[in-house]
Formats: C-alpha cells, structure tokens, sequence
C-alpha cells in the first residue's frame, strides 16, 4: 500500500495508477452488491478467474467485483468493457461462451442480452440499456468501475482529489460556502441545507467536535445507502473528511444497520486501506488536520435513523429520542458540536468540490439541486436503484426507466418516504420530483425508498401494515406516538377484518393529525401519514370495507373467499393435494369444492392450479 | 434578560429558562404529568404543548423542555393547545382508566368515554420513579425496559433490584399510585421490585419507617466517608 | 431442550480488552459480540459487563431489552428470518411467513421446542429485487413463495438431522 503524504504524492500515485492501466485492456465487471450474491454472482466472478487462469489470460483480462450496479432485477449483472456489452441474468455455464464468443471474437450471445419489456427491442450496450440512459449517475457512477476493498482503484478515478483541494486550497469557510452554494440538502428525507448545517455546528463553541454518517437505513424497500456503502465506501469517506475539516470536528463515526453484513464489511475495509494509505489518521496530506473514523453498527431499532435517538445509541443508552432545542449542531454527543448527515448526503460532497458549486446547482429544479437515487420496488418490472437529477417525474422513473407493471397490471400507486411517506397515486405520476412538490401531495421525499403498488394491493391493509411497523418501532416515550399509533393500528385492524364503523374514517383522521402536531420526534410526527394519503386519494376503498364489508383488491382475508371456478376446473386434485387444511374435495376429474369453513385462506391453491381455476373476490 | 410574549401578555425572563418555568413564575397554568422542578425535564406526556409561532405557521412544543427565547409569541391554551391536550388525555383515559389524576385531567378537559380501549395500567410512564431514581437517589435501581407499547418501568431482569435501598421515593413521586408501598409488621418491601428491608421502628410511637439501607446511604451523604 | 452453554467469565474479559474499530469502549459493541458468541446475553455476562464498565445494570438491562439484535432467551441454532419490508410484502411475503409458521409450529419471535429453529421477521435486508426474501442461517433465498419456502425448510431440516 502506497502511503501518501502530501497532495503531490496523491497526485503522483493517482498519475502511475492510470499510466499502468491500459484503456483498451479488456476488463470483465461483475455485480457482486448483496442482490447479486443472492443470484449467485460470486461463483459467476469464480468461474471468470477460473476460466481465465486456465487460459492463460491473467494478465490480459481483467476480472473486477463490483459492488451495486443497480439493475438488480437482472442480476447477475456483467458488462464487458471497453465495449460496454451488458449481459443479465448471467450462470457460471455462460461464463465460457461469454470468454470465447463476445470476448475473444466479438459476437454478442443473444440469450444473454438486455430485452426492453415493453418494446421487444434487444440493447447490447449499457449505456444504451433504457434503465440507465434516462438516469445522471453521479453519487453511483463507479459502482460498475471499482472493487470497493481497493482503495486503489478509487483513486485511479480521481478518488480524494477533492479531498486533496479541499484540505490545501481551500479554507473550511469557503468549504462550507461551496457546499451551501451547490444547494445540496440531507439526503435522508428531511432536506434540511446541508451547507446552512455545517455552518451552525462550525460557529457553535465547543472544544470537540464529532461528525456522523447516517447509515441506518431503515426505510423497509430502500436500499440505496447500503449500495453505496458497498459499492463505493471511499465516496463516502471522502466527503466526511472534508466536512470534520470545514466544521473542525476530530472524530467521525459511521451508525450502520447490522443488518448490512457487506456494507459494514466493506466499510471496514476502507477505513483500514484509507488509514494505511495516509488518508486517514494523522497530519491527512500535511495539511496537519488529524481525523478519525468509529463504526458503530446499529442493534435493530428503527428509531435510531432519528438523529437524536442514533446519538443516544453511540452514547450506550436506549435509542431514545430527546427534544430540539438544543440541535446537535449545537449540543449532540456527549454534549458536544455534532453534525449528523445521511450517507447521499456525504456522497455528493466530493463531487461538489471537485466540480464546483455552478456546475451541481445546474442539476435539478429551483429548489432541490442535485440528484437523488431511488430504489424502484414492488410491483415493477425493472426493480433497481436509480439516480436522476431532482425534478424528473414519477412517470419517467416508473414507466421509461422502470419499464413498467409486470404482468400488464395497472400501477395504482406509488409510496415514497416509507412509513414517514405518504402514497402518490397514478392520477399525479406527471408530478416532479422535489422536496416541495411532493410534500404538497401529502407525500415526502424521504431516503428515496420508492414502492410500486398495483391494482392487487389493498391501499387499506397497506396502511395498516406501515402503522404496525411504527408500533413495533415506537420507542414508547411520548404518549401521542406509543398510545397514538397504537389506537389507529386498531382500528385499521378492525377496518381489514371486516369490523370497521361508521366514524372510523374521521377518527383515524382526527388522531393522525393530533399524533402529528403533538409527538416529540420525527417518527411520530410522521407515523400518520400512510394513513393520511390512503384516506385522501383511496377512500373509496376505506368505505367499501367498513360499509360493504368488501376488500376491492381482494386481499383482506375476512372479506374474500377463494372459490373454485366449474367452467375451467379440470379435476386435476392438484389443489386437493396441495391444501394445508383438506378444505377441498372432489373426485378425480370432477370438479373440485372449496369448505368455506376450513379455508384458511393461504392461497396454496392458487398458487399450485395450472388452469386458473380458482377465484379469488 | 430575555422578554417574549405569553398569551398576548409581555414577560421578561431570565436566559435559559424554559416556557414553562417562566409561565409558573408569571402564574400562567400549563398543566404537566411527566415533569418536576427537582428534575430534568423529559418532554414525554406531551399535556404541557403551546402553541409557538414560527414562520412556517404555529407549532406546537412542549413547553416544559423548549426554551424560553427572545421576540417569542407563545399560547397556552388556543385551540390547537385545547385539542391536543384533549387526544392526549383521552389516549391516557384509554391506557389507565383507573388512574385518578387522569380521570380528574379528564373531567376538567371534558374528555368522557375514550373512543378506544388500550389497556388498564395504572403506570402512564411518565418516568418519574426512574429519573427520581437516578437523578436525586443516585441508586439507579430502576430503568424503562423493553420498547413502545410493550414498555415498562422494571429492576433488572424484573426480578429485584439489589441496588435499591428503600427510600421510598418512587412510590412518593409517582402520580397515579401505581408504585406500591407494602409494610407488613416490620418488613418493608417497594412494588414487586425490591427484597425486602427490615424497617426500623421509631422510638416513640413504634412505627416502622425507615429501611437501614436508606439510612446509610443519607447518612454518608450527609456526614461524608 | 437445548442446555444453556457455560457462561465464561474470562471470555467477557477478554472481549472487554479486545480493540475492534476501538469498540471496545462501547456497550453495544460489547454485547453484539456477547450475542454472536453465546446465541444470546446470559443474565450473569450481563452483571459482569455492568460492573466492569463502570453501567448502572440498570442501564445494561434496559439496553437489551430495547434493541431487536439482542435477546435475553437462546435463539434456536438456526434462525430462519423472513424480510417483512414494504417491498417484500407487496410480493407476497406474509404467505411465506405463515406458511414458515406453520411448519415449525411457532410464531415470529419464537423457538421451536427442541431449539433447534428461531422464526424471525426482519424490516428490510436490501434485496428487494428478489423479494420475498427468507434468509436460513445466514444464506439468502429470494423469490420464495408458500411452497418454496416448504422445500427450503425441507433442506435446512435436512442439514440438521445430517449433522
């Protein structure tokens, strides 16, 4: 590991790592971020140096393990470069074919190549691929590129360049002025101007200082922290050294969920090259500024995404939140100046540096500079992560990028922000993303968890179940949330098992927004708002439950039947088999018939009938 | 000094009060549960809310922990603060139906039959009892277990507690009577959380009223090593 | 039923002394590594830690009660977890669930009687793309429906008689 200790030694090192790679070498980028281990990316990556070894092309071809490249619904995900050739779904049987036939000879395996869902066409290249042409990947862009365990790879791409200007050209004010010119606010959800936040915590007194990196993501369908984290942990690291530098804090430290075993792994890694390597630790480029950086995974408690409960969990106590005034800029851990960012938001700041304030603030709209991954879920054919600049519609993320509902459903509704967020249903998919235009539609921006919903899920259960994970994850100090929350998840409850009343609708509305005005943090303040919009844009279907005693998406199991349809039953007893409780009877090749009474309603039936045959309503 | 206005009234107050310290000495009555001047304040019950003016519209705070701060306009019992105050008494009602001073609460605020049932614990976790504990006893024998509704106040592994010493002040501080005093002859015992101690009994008129262990403690506060 | 293991009070030392990322000035640190290695914080680990670190018990006692990562019982020996995040549910998630539940003849949170399985729900592990995600002993498997996850449990169940 070469060690550098002023900004011409990282330039140097920066000039010998590039001169030693050939452009036109070819060079095999493998996925392995956590979707595409599932898929089994890292006996594809085996099988490449494998096959490469045995063919003697070692020093010819370059295998790389990526992290995250975002197209997860296709993984495992390779692309050839310097041809850019994009391969999905790829096995360990493909791998010699992929050697000999597109790499060696040039020709492309059909089998293997990008197929657009909604228009038939087949794309070879990347960047041509529609998932990632209409997307402007700054924070992901070397998430293809890198091996994140290499510190050495980021910095052949210009990794802590920033760092290097930041520390000898520039001073911490005119750090943080660069960075309040760019417009970048918190990519967490609150959009809260990151610049304006240094400065508080610059100018607050203090003798030490700390800054933390928010990594407790903890959205459930969000997952674009942990790509980063995995893919490109010194993005992230940079920026943080830059801000302790403009703020003058000493120690960092990085709260990552534990449920993110390859991200905190990655990130350990990275600490550990950076502090090798000179970047970390003492006197960082002889700019005489000493920084540090703690891990300190999370220990499951949703709360603790909340600033001042994530405090409270470095500090050894129970995530429990504690009211502002004092802000941690002012007053955070242990009383001292903190300032807290999310991931993104630490991930944008060596590109602001680098680039300059102008140049970032010509992306995105008025009001919200920049771009904002998001993690597109649910019901969507092209499920990933993208990134597009602030200002993009619903529409473009959802049908150009997402390629659209599988199965040719009709998308019903977006939810964004997560259990703080609110629903966007398909009427306002022309909306444009920004913090404010989606606050007026009674969503949120939020960490950029983005979850498709179609005509099969009931808006009214959907609300239930984000009000029970608030009640699992209240941290019970404040009455409106710990007693709140759980008066409206009973009555959501009642509602889904066909017992709602008349008066329901307004109350669940009335203590919403009480719970709202009254609760002592964030996840209070926010735990109403599925409620909220679902009553908003679905009520229909609230007061179809609560006066048919009808689940229109036939999803509540109190309120639908499964019945077997005579017209397309063919006898088979495959149901009959299949079924956990004997429910169904019927003699072979005679229709079959569904006990109400016993049925359980697990779907089993449904699942296993190759003739459609049964009905669900 | 600071000044700022309360309910249309002009007041000067000292730099680093609270709302509420300065309303009480103003007498302005904000109603409280989970607060006490010997304490630091928690913000918990959410009954002492007013209604602060920010520029993006009024916001409601609780008053018992937010900072008294110059040019501040405060209500302390607009519509907005009477609501809330309303829901929260109400969802208290609904949890601790047997507990006096909610049902009290209740009566002056006009909340009658909760809209929900959540429960019957007289316990509201107002927190009392356990900062009581740790702040002015120093024994640290009790602290809020588990999380959200399933939250409780417990010794250790809700069994007992070897480092209470039978002073008692939990069971004086709480406001619903939840934490109970057991004297049976000599032996004294706090809630189902303590061993029990063998009170002393006062010379004069022979009640038992005061666990050794307590005694110790305050003496070696009082008289040093 | 499972035997609890030997509490080892020279391990908890040696944890205490131990320098990972300079955790170990850290109580959740701490007990991370207590739970990795004992499947859950014996009671008396939980004293010895308080006493050393200068932690009102109480404090310890409250810290792991309040956090999912942590229990008080053993978990079984293998832990089948399910992923209940939004985007998982919406494809189907609870049927997994239930049908998991079924099997094993316990309830999310809960330990079969011989110990041998812990059923638990997760809030989201990152993958939704494969979701419904259930993750067996640490191995992830995505696109699971009511009859893959059967098949699944079919294989752990195997495994552990095998072993």
């Amino acid at each position: 590991m070469t060690r550098v200790e002023t900004p011409d030694d990282l330039y140097r090192l920066q000039q010998q790592l590039k001169a030693e790679t050939d452009p036109d070498q070819p060079r095999i980028s493998v996925c392995c971020g956590t979707g595409c281990r599932v898929h089994g990316s890292m006996d594809v990556i085996q099988a490449f140096r494998e096959e490469i070894n045995g063919r003697r092309l070692s020093g010819k071809v370059e295998v790389v393990g990526t992290g995250c490249h975002g197209f997860c619904e296709k993984g495992p995900v390779v692309v050839l470069k310097p041809s850019g050739v994009f391969y999905e779904g790829v096995g360990v049987e493909d791998v010699p074919e992929i050697i000999v036939e597109t790499m060696m000879n040039g020709a492309v395996i059909d089998r293997l190549v990008y197929t657009d869902p909604l228009s038939g066409d087949r794309v070879v290249h990347e960047h041509e691929v529609p998932f990632y042409q209409k997307q402007k990947r700054l924070v992901l862009d070397l998430n293809g590129d890198i091996d994140p365990t290499n510190i050495e790879d980021y910095i052949a791409f210009n990794g802590y360049a920033a760092l290097s200007k930041a520390l000898l050209q520039m001073k911490p004010g005119e750090v943080i002025e660069e960075v309040t010119q760019s417009g970048l606010r918190g990519r967490g959800g609150a959009g809260f101007p990151t610049g304006v936040k240094w400065r508080l915590c610059r100018e607050a007194t203090g003798d030490v200082k700390y800054i933390v990196c928010n990594a407790d993501e903890g959205d459930p369908g969000a997952y674009m922290d942990r790509s980063i984290m995995e893919g490109n942990p010194h993005r992230v690291l940079e920026g943080m050294i830059i801000g302790a530098w403009a703020i003058g804090a000493s120690q960092g430290y990085v709260y990552i969920r534990n449920e993110y075993p390859l991200a905190v792994e990655n990130l350990r890694i990275a600490l550990r090259q950076a502090e090798e390597c000179g970047l970390l630790g003492h006197n960082i480029l002889g700019s005489g500024f000493d920084f540090t950086v703690q891990i300190r995974p999370g220990s499951g408690a949703f709360v603790c995404g909340e600033e001042t409960a994530l405090m409270a969990s470095i500090e050894d106590r129970v995530g429990e939140p504690r009211p502002r005034p004092p802000y941690p800029a002012v007053s955070g851990l242990w009383g001292k100046p903190t300032n807290i960012n999310n991931v993104e938001t630490w991930a944008n700041v060596p590109i602001i540096i680098d680039r300059g304030a102008e140049w970032y603030s010509e992306i995105g709209t008025d009001q919200s500079k920049g771009t904002k991954i998001f993690s597109v879920v649910g019901k969507i054919n092209n499920t990933g992560l993208v990134e597009v600049p602030m200002g993009t519609t619903l529409s473009e993320i959802i049908h150009d990028i997402g390629g659209g509902i599988p199965g040719g459903r009709e998308c019903k509704a977006v939810q964004l922000g997560g259990p703080s967020g609110g629903c966007i249903p398909s009427a306002h998919f022309d909306v444009p993303i920004d913090y404010e235009s989606l606050q007026e539609l009674g969503s949120m921006m939020g960490s950029g968890g983005m979850v498709v919903c179609d005509e099969d899920t009931c808006m009214v259960e959907f609300a239930r179940y984000f009000m029970d994970f608030v009640q699992q994850e209240s941290c019970g100090k404040c009455v409106p949330c710990r007693l709140g929350t759980r008066a409206m998840l009973e009555v959501l409850t009642r509602i889904t098992q066909g017992e709602g009343s008349e008066g329901d609708i307004e109350y669940l509305l009335e203590l919403g927004g009480q719970i709202k005005e009254s609760s002592l943090c964030g996840l209070g303040q926010t735990a109403p708002n599925p409620v909220l919009s679902t009553i908003r844009y679905f009520r229909d279907e609230y007061e179809a439950h609560i006066r048919d005693k009808r689940c229109p998406s036939h999803v509540c199991k109190a309120l639908i039947q499964y019945t077997i349809d005579v017209d397309k039953c063919t006898g088979c007893g495959r149901c009959l088999r299949s079924c956990p409780v004997e429910a169904i009877s019927g003699a072979k090749k005679e229709t079959h018939v569904i006990d109400q009474e016993k049925c359980i309603k697990c779907g089993t039936c449904l699942e296993v009938c190759k003739f459609d045959a049964v009905v669900v309503e | 000094m600071i000044s700022l206005t309360i309910d249309g009234r002009r007041i000067e107050a000292a730099e680093g009060s609270t709302i509420l310290e300065v309303a009480r000495e103003h007498g302005i009555e904000i109603p409280t549960l989970c607060y006490h001047e010997a304490l630091e304040p928690y913000g918990g019950c959410r009954l002492c809310v007013v209604e602060l003016e920010t520029p993006r519209g009024p916001r409601l705070v609780a008053s018992c922990v937010y900072p008294a701060e110059e040019g501040a306009v405060v209500k302390t019992n607009s519509e907005m603060v009477q609501a809330s105050r309303r829901m929260t008494v109400e969802l208290l009602l609904a949890a601790a139906p047997h507990a006096k001073v909610i049902q009290e609460l209740a009566a002056r605020m006009g909340v009658k039959e909760p809209r929900v049932t959540l429960g019957d614990n007289d316990c509201i976790l107002c927190g009392l009892c356990v900062r009581a504990c740790a702040e002015i006893v120093g024994a640290k024998a009790i602290s809020l277990v588990h999380r959200g509704f399933s939250k409780e106040v417990s010794p250790p592994f809700e069994i007992g507690s070897n480092a209470c010493i039978g002073c008692t002040t939990c069971v004086f501080i709480c406001p619903t009577g939840a934490i109970k005093l057991q004297d049976v002859l000599s032996t004294r015992s706090v809630h189902e959380w303590t061993s029990e101690f063998q009170a002393r009994a006062c010379k004069i008129c022979g009640d038992h009223y005061l666990a050794p262990e307590f005694a110790g403690e305050a003496k070696e506060s009082l008289v040093g090593e | 039923m499972d035997h609890q293991p030997i509490f080892d009070a020279s391990e908890i030392d040696d944890l205490l002394n131990g320098q990972r990322d300079g955790r170990a000035d850290s109580l959740m640190g701490v007990l991370e590594e207590v739970q990795a290695r004992y499947r859950f914080l014996p009671k008396d680990a939980l004293i010895l830690i308080s006493e050393r670190m200068g932690i009102p018990l109480s404090q310890t006692y409250g810290v792991a009660t309040f956090y999912n990562a942590f229990s008080l019982e053993p978990k079984g020996r293998h832990v089948i977890s399910v992923c209940t995040g939004t985007a998982c549910m919406v494809r189907g998630a609870r049927k997994v669930l239930e049908r998991i539940s079924e099997k094993l003849g316990v309830q999310p949170g809960e330990t079969t009687e011989d110990g041998q399985f812990t059923l638990e729900t997760v809030n989201c592990l990152g993958a939704c793309a494969l979701g419904p995600v259930v993750v067996a002993d640490g191995a992830y498997s995505g696109e699971m429906t009511g009859a893959g996850a059967e098949a699944l449990l079919r294989e752990v169940v195997a495994e552990v008689e095998k072993a």
